[in-house]
């Protein structure tokens, strides 16, 4: 019988890998059922079960929350998202972020201090270096 | 006897500051591995993602997404990694140093600059210097996810979209072991298509619902991994960078530890001796 091999990953961590018979993911457009030598097909996922049929029969079953899968006609992959993400969230974390930024730099000028920044660090650098040298001084 | 009292309790303050430094070296080594190992895990997702992004440069897509294509540059988008924490060595600094070196060329070369900030330190860099920020987040603590840098990264994918910059960079420090980091500027924007595969045929995927929405999404999902990628190391550096830092720091406190005490005996010494003379002429006059 032939086989696919399937890849289950999220950003954070692997999740699966291994060879299986058929597998089932939940596509924006409906579940999808792919079996080994299934044309090269990129797609979103929503959040749902991704089951994977193992060579003995067996059936196992993932949750994703969403991501993207892509099927070559031996090898599919699961990239999955490590959290529920839709448009108006991830929206909401840019806000957040400008919002953060604004915040924290309220009175900060735009204008990028080149001068004082090698003035900072080269008083750091010196620092360092001292240290160094009284470690080496001492043992 | 009330000699060397000050330096009995100088000696005590010491070896108090040497616990606390030794404890720090022990928490960081272990929180150190922890975080080699999620940059470990984390590796897959990245290379599948590789794979992937390859694949479509390879394939003959009708459809060329923006972050595929570079442009002429003006403006370029920087994001810096910094830790939230200091104690950690200089580790912050040399990254900094290196960012700014290459500021100032790019500057030479009349490039405008934008940046997003990771991480409490180099917020505080750029509320010193000044900069333009589009974005910030901090206190991810050690266990980074994914989620919290959504925001940070769509900020500068915008950005890129709406042509307020041409390129994205991303300055964080490279795990090389555990005594050394390197502080590394990374391009992101426009990806760089790896022409490797060097396929003979043309073949694209069936994207479903549409190729741009699907290359939107899978662009976006790469961008996020590979900056996660970079905090995640960026951690395992932290860490690494302060358990270095708190071994000397244990190691200083030693020395001098070892050092008062030896003006302490000498001290203690030479009142005894002084006792005794003094004793032994008290005797002798009588």
């Amino acid at each position: 019988m032939s086989t696919i091999h399937v890849d289950i990953v999220s950003a954070e961590r692997e999740i699966f890998s291994g060879e299986a018979t058929m597998v089932f993911a939940p596509a924006v457009l409906g579940e999808v059922g792919i079996a080994p030598g299934h044309a090269a097909m990129l797609t979103r996922m929503s959040p749902g079960e991704v089951r994977v049929q193992l060579v003995n029969g067996e059936q196992q079953a993932f949750y994703v929350s969403g991501g993207m899968l892509e099927v070559q006609p031996k090898v599919v992959t699961v990239l999955s998202d490590t959290a529920i993400r839709a448009h108006d969230l991830d929206e909401a974390a840019v806000l957040k972020a400008r919002q953060e930024a604004e915040d924290a730099l309220r009175t900060r000028s735009d204008k990028l201090d080149v001068a004082k920044a090698q003035a900072e660090l080269a008083e750091l650098a010196a620092q360092l270096q001292t240290i160094e040298r009284l470690r080496r001084r001492g043992s | 006897m009330a000699v060397g009292k000050e330096i009995r309790v100088k000696i005590a303050s010491v070896q108090n500051t040497q616990k606390i430094t030794r404890a720090m070296e022990m928490v960081a080594t272990s929180k150190m591995r922890k975080a080699q190992e999620r940059m470990r895990a984390a590796r897959p997702y990245a290379e599948r993602m590789r794979n992937v992004v390859a694949h479509i440069a390879d394939a003959n897509s009708e459809y060329r997404h923006p972050f595929l294509i570079a442009r002429p540059v003006k403006r370029i988008g920087v994001i810096v990694v910094s830790t939230d924490r200091g104690l950690c060595g200089g580790l912050n600094s040399n990254l900094f140093r290196m960012l700014i070196q290459q500021v100032k060329r790019w500057q030479a070369d009349q490039i405008e600059l934008e940046f997003c900030t990771i991480g409490r330190k180099s917020a505080q860099f750029f509320q010193r210097i000044g900069g333009h920020i589009l974005g910030q987040v901090s206190r991810l603590g050690d266990q980074p996810h994914v989620e919290q840098l959504i925001g940070t990264v769509k900020v500068m994918l915008d950005a890129y979209l709406a042509g307020t910059i041409d390129e994205l960079f991303i300055a964080s420090n490279d795990f090389v072991n555990s005594m050394t980091q390197k502080p590394e500027l990374e391009q992101i924007l426009p990806l760089k298509a790896r022409p490797d595969s060097g396929l003979a045929h043309h073949w694209d995927y069936i994207y479903e619902p549409e190729a741009k929405d699907v290359m939107e999404h899978l662009l976006a999902r790469y961008t996020e991994s590979l900056v996660y990628q970079r905090v995640v190391e960026n951690v395992a550096c932290e860490q690494a960078a302060r358990m270095v830092a708190m071994k000397s720091a244990s190691d200083n406190a030693g020395k001098l530890i070892k050092e008062l005490q030896l003006i302490y005996n000498k001290a203690r010494q030479a009142a005894i001796t002084q006792e005794l003379a003094e004793i032994v002429s008290g005797a002798a006059a009588v």
